[in-house]
Order: C-alpha cells, then sequence, then structure tokens
C-alpha cells in the first residue's frame, strides 16, 4: 500500500479514537470540579500514564532522537535534565499543591495571600508559558504532517496547524479534564508501544549489542569518537558551554513549574495518590528516555546522513520516523511503509495530548484565577458561568496559539520547549517553593517573583542571538543582541528567587503569615484539602 | 465555598494541630528527608552537567567497548533518580503517612463538633 494512504488512514484513526474518547469523557462532566481536575477521581496509575502523556512531547519524541542522531552524545543531555527533574516534583511539589490547592497553579499562592495581585501574576505566567509550549507543538505538527506526506507546501502546514488547533479546542471543551486525561492516557500507552517496537528492532540488528550499536552510530556518522562524547553541539566555546549549564537549570528546574503539569497534581484524591502518580510517570518517563537514546543512536547507525543532517538536506526531527521505516525493511517496502505511518501516527498522538492539556491548563487559570478571581465581584458567579468562561477562553487560546503558529514556523521547537522550561522556572517555581515553605513569604515577593522571573526570562530571549544577529534568528537581518546565550536561565532563575526574597523582606504581610499555619498543616497531612467528586 | 471565603476562614483547629509535637515530628521528618535529597540530586545533576561541559577527555574514556564514562555516568543519572524516587516511596509511606492520617483523622472528629 502506498505509505501516503496509509499514513492519513492512521492519523485519522487516532483522530477518531480520541474524539471518540471526549464525546463519552462529555457525559461524565457536569461540575466545574469534572471538567477543571476530572473530579479528582483519577487512579495513581492513570494520572502517571496521563503525566507522561502530557510530558513527553513531540520535542522529546522527534526532537531528542533527532538531536541525538545529530549530535550524538549532546543530545542524550537533554533527556537526562528532562527525567532528573522529576525529582523537585516529587519531593517538593506535588503532594503539598495537592492538599493545598484547587484546579489552578494560582490556588495555592491566592491561599494566604492577596487574591487579585497573585491571581492576576500568576494566570499572565500561566497563559504565557503554555502559549510558547504550544507554538512549538503545533510548529512541529506543522512540519511533520507536511513532510510525510511528502508536500512541502505553506499552504499545507497552516491547514495542518488550524486542524491540531480546532482538535485541541474540541477536546477541551467538549471533554474537560477528563477527555484531556484519556486522550494523554491513549498516546502514552501508544508512544511506549511504538518506540519499545521500534527499539527492539533496531537493537535486533545489532545482535543486541549496545557497544557495536554506539560503534556504527561513531562511525556512520563521519565523527568518530567525538560522537559518542559530550561536546559535538556544546563544545565549542566558553559561551556555548554557559549556554548549555544554563540550558540545564532550566530543564531541571522548569518541569515542577509548568501549568499543565501541576493541574494533574489535582485529578487524584489524596496526596498519596499524587506521590504514586509521579512515581509512575518517573518510571515511565526514564523508561521513555532510554529508548530515545537507543532511537537517537540507532538513527545515527543506519541513516544516512543526508536523511538527518540539515547541512546536507536533511531533517533531524523526522530521525524517528525514518528509523523505523529503515528498521521495517528500507524505502519502498511493505514492513517499511508501516511501521514509518505507525510511528508517525504515535507522534501525531503525542502533539495531541500535549496541546490539549496546555490549552486546559491557560483555560482554567484564565475562568477561575482571572475571571472568577479578579474580574468578578465576590460570590457574583455561578460554577456554571465560571465553566462556561473556561470554554470561551479555550476557544480564544486556541485560535491565539493558531494564528501565533503560522508565522512561528521559522523557530527551532527545541529552543521554544527550552524557553517555556526557562519561564516557568524563573517565574513559577520560586513563588511555589517559597509559598510552601517560608513563613514570611507574602504577596509583594509573590508578585515580584513571577513578575520578574518571566519580564527577565522573556526579555533576556528577546535580546539573545534567537532574535536578532545570526542567519538562524527570527530577525536575521537585524542585529540587537546584546545577551550571548540562546537560553535565559541562568541569570533569570536565580533572579526569580532573588526578587521573591527581596519583595518579601521589603514588606510585611501579617495575613499571609498567619494563614501559613493553616497552608502547612493542610500540605503536610491533607486535614480540609479538597475531595474527589462521588457521582 | 469560595475563594474569597476560603482566604477570610480561619479555623483555630489548624492551630492546634500546629501545635501538636505531632505535626512538629512529621514536619521535621519531612524536611529532615527532602532537603538534604534535594542539594544532593541537584549537586550531583550539576556535577554531571559540570563535567560533561569542561572534562572531555575524562568523559570520553572508553570503559568497554564502545561504551564511554561519559555514557556511564548519564545511565547512573537515570539510577539515581529511580533510586532516590524509590527511597522516598519507602519513607513516606512508612515515616510520614501514618502521622499525616492520625493528624487528619483529628481534624475530622474536630471539624464535626
Amino acid at each position: 500500500m502506498d505509505t501516503q494512504v496509509l499514513t492519513t488512514s492512521l492519523f485519522l484513526l487516532v483522530v477518531a479514537a480520541t474524539v471518540g474518547i471526549t464525546f463519552w469523557a462529555s457525559r461524565q462532566t457536569k461540575t466545574a470540579a469534572d471538567f477543571y481536575s476530572g473530579g479528582r477521581s483519577f487512579s495513581g496509575f492513570q494520572n502517571g500514564l496521563a503525566i507522561g502523556g502530557d510530558y513527553m512531547s513531540a520535542a522529546s519524541f522527534l526532537g531528542i532522537s533527532g538531536a541525538i542522531a545529530l549530535y550524538g552524545y549532546d543530545g542524550f543531555l537533554y533527556s537526562i535534565g528532562f527525567l532528573v527533574a522529576w525529582l523537585v516534583a516529587l519531593l517538593l511539589v506535588a503532594e503539598m499543591l495537592r492538599n493545598a490547592g484547587r484546579y489552578t497553579m494560582a490556588d495555592q499562592l491566592a491561599f494566604r495571600m492577596s487574591q487579585r495581585p497573585v491571581r492576576t501574576a500568576a494566570s499572565i505566567s500561566t497563559v504565557v508559558v503554555s502559549i510558547f509550549y504550544l507554538l512549538a507543538q503545533m510548529v512541529g505538527a506543522g512540519s511533520l504532517v507536511a513532510l510525510l506526506l511528502g508536500v512541502n507546501s505553506e499552504a499545507l502546514k497552516n491547514l495542518t496547524i488550524v486542524g491540531v488547533g480546532a482538535l485541541m479546542i474540541f477536546y477541551v471543551v467538549v471533554g474537560g479534564m477528563k477527555g484531556t486525561t484519556y486522550v494523554q492516557i491513549v498516546k502514552a500507552v501508544l508512544l511506549m508501544i511504538g518506540s519499545a517496537l521500534i527499539v527492539v528492532l533496531v537493537l535486533a540488528e545489532f545482535n543486541f549489542n549496545l557497544s557495536s550499536l554506539l560503534g556504527a552510530a561513531a562511525e556512520n556518522s563521519g565523527k568518530g569518537e567525538e560522537f559518542l562524547a559530550p561536546g559535538l553541539q556544546y563544545g565549542a566555546s566558553l559561551t556555548s558551554k554557559i549556554d548549555f549549564l544554563s540550558l540545564g537549570l532550566a530543564l531541571v528546574l522548569g518541569t515542577a513549574g509548568l501549568p499543565h503539569i501541576l493541574i494533574r497534581f489535582y485529578t487524584v484524591p489524596t496526596a498519596q495518590d499524587a506521590r504514586k502518580s509521579v512515581l509512575w510517570a518517573i518510571g515511565l518517563i526514564g523508561a521513555f528516555y532510554l529508548m530515545t537514546l537507543v532511537l537517537g543512536f540507532g538513527a545515527a547507525a543506519l541513516l544516512d546522513r543526508d536523511q538527518v543532517d540539515p547541512a546536507v538536506g536533511g531533517n533531524q526531527n523526522l530521525a524517528s520516523p525514518l528509523l523505523a521505516e529503515a528498521v521495517g525493511g528500507g524505502e519502498g517496502s511493505t514492513g517499511g511503509a508501516v511501521l514509518l505511518a505507525l510511528i508517525a501516527a504515535v507522534a501525531f498522538a503525542t502533539i495531541l495530548a500535549v496541546v490539549a492539556g496546555l490549552t486546559l491548563a491557560s483555560s482554567s487559570s484564565v475562568a477561575h484565577d482571572l475571571y472568577k478571581g479578579v474580574i468578578k465581584k465576590e460570590g457574583t458567579i455561578t460554577e456554571k458561568d465560571e465553566v462556561k468562561v473556561a470554554r470561551i477562553a479555550a476557544f480564544v487560546i486556541g485560535a491565539v496559539a493558531i494564528a501565533l503558529s503560522i508565522p512561528a514556523q521559522r523557530l527551532n521547537i527545541a529552543f521554544l520547549v527550552a524557553l517555556a522550561f526557562a519561564v516557568a522556572a524563573s517565574a513559577n517555581l520560586p513563588a511555589i517553593i517559597y509559598n510552601m515553605f517560608w513563613r514570611r513569604f507574602n504577596t509583594r515577593g509573590a508578585t515580584w517573583s513571577i513578575y520578574g522571573g518571566l519580564i527577565a526570562a522573556v526579555g533576556l530571549v528577546f535580546f539573545s542571538p534567537v532574535v536578532s544577529s545570526l542567519p538562524t534568528s527570527l530577525f536575521p537581518d537585524s542585529d540587537w543582541a546584546i545577551f550571548p546565550l540562546n537560553n535565559p536561565g541562568i541569570i533569570s532563575i536565580p533572579l526569580g528567587f532573588l526578587l521573591g526574597y527581596l519583595g518579601t523582606i521589603t514588606s510585611r504581610d501579617p495575613a499571609a503569615e498567619d494563614r501559613f499555619t493553616e497552608l502547612e498543616v493542610r500540605a503536610l497531612t491533607g486535614a480540609g484539602a479538597e475531595q474527589a467528586v462521588q457521582h | 465555598m469560595t475563594e474569597q471565603e476560603q482566604a477570610a476562614r480561619h479555623d483555630p483547629i489548624y492551630d492546634r494541630l500546629h501545635a501538636t509535637p505531632e505535626f512538629a515530628e512529621l514536619r521535621r521528618r519531612y524536611r529532615g528527608f527532602v532537603f538534604p535529597a534535594t542539594v544532593a540530586f541537584l549537586a550531583w545533576y550539576l556535577l554531571y552537567v559540570i563535567l560533561s561541559n569542561w572534562a572531555g577527555d575524562f568523559m570520553s574514556t572508553q570503559v568497554v567497548g564502545n561504551i564511554n564514562v561519559a555514557l556511564i555516568f548519564g545511565l547512573l543519572q537515570f539510577v539515581t533518580t529511580f533510586g532516590l524516587a524509590w527511597m522516598y516511596a519507602r519513607f513516606s509511606a512508612a515515616k510520614l503517612d501514618p502521622l499525616a492520617r492520625q493528624l487528619d483523622a483529628e481534624y475530622r472528629k474536630g471539624d464535626d463538633v
């Protein structure tokens, strides 16, 4: 069968399955707690799968294996940061957030601070992080579909972006958290099975000998031994080394500040279930990143350089799908066509699940924090209205993401994701950590750290080579790049923490300090925490 | 219950629970585990990042066949992440959950009267 027909059919099958799930979930979505948190009724294992589905994005599946295929060992450095980061979520954030909050990241700050300023700040930063992350996924979807269907036309890419945007709005508006969660669970299972299949086929080519796989990758890459050691991508100069350190910090500290990850902790009945879901997620995500190692080196060993290296006309983001084709029997063979279509469909499902999670996180925050907490007067809004506003917000955010994605297609996917992590680590993490562990922390500290971290991270990128001065920049013909690094984390993350500290010690908020007693008891014991919804 | 009411409420039972020796012990055990653990895994991760950047010769030393120090170091990060997660799961189930459940039960009892 023709690969394109097969690929298209599998794409449509994925879409049909997820649309079916969403309609089914919509029948069980009645209250605000259902819409925002799936009624808090998922088990730790289900939520662990959904976290994996929410987290293992196209940037991981296509981006990391592509980076390993291209740069060898340096691509693997991403995986390690992305995994170790989960320890921050496990030890410091997941359980306490589950006990102290309700629906959004802002809830646990608003628990003891002035509602309006902290909800406004947290909501703005939630939307900014989510939009950067959404752009990465949608741009990825556009190029994936265009390249797999073999039609490199702008019109098809734009059509794909609009299609993905329409689907993600549909999942969130109709299915709420329940629909989104099931889409993520299905995706996580598909991704693990699909990757495992290709990994086994790759290892079989080398008689399950990792050393010979690495040897073949080093030889085929044309770089030799260097390909297996750090330095090919980041070792060029002191600036690039510091850039890597900056990226490493953003990756390890960003995860526990990502709004679409944080709201997943509210979908389980207790803090113990939140802990279990992170443990499952760590197992799943760790196993997945070990597989990307084999996929990346496998692609380096088995594919021609002109398939993966953009310098000679390849595309690194397609390393995994092309590898699937190669181990299935090569171009033109039935096995190759089937595996290529399968992995492409898995990648497509991956994108759909992640964009749904992001849209849900930002629309929840707009409805629950901005509309209910800031714009409307106390007690003048019903639960029904709030959910209606969340659905409208999903529409608006989806439309904005579509509109921004079309001109953003020049930007590198991995960069956009790294930027979202840097903003999350700089703006969100300091406030979350201070709020849980520091009685003295107050409203001014929270707003300073959120706005300061956010403005520093986005501002430094604006003055970096990503935006101007280089041929690969967004504006290659201009030069206002006064900041030398691509990733702002090394400056903006400490700045977020510092501003949180300075804002706190220059003001007093006795009510916030007093209510820390209640927050601490609730966070550690679960006394008075939100209960699961009984249907 | 709206968020605004939530912010105004301050149930005195939280002060009582906060003052109990059980709560002090729970907080001591929790912080006693997570603070050193966080410092340790962040230091271990940063060591790895710094060695990757500035100790290229050491990291590219081959150990077995084509498997070099860098790969082993990277895989060790996976091992320590899985290991620490497993240790925390055991620790919290044995040392934290019983105390938390006991305090939560006292809260529910106090809430009813």
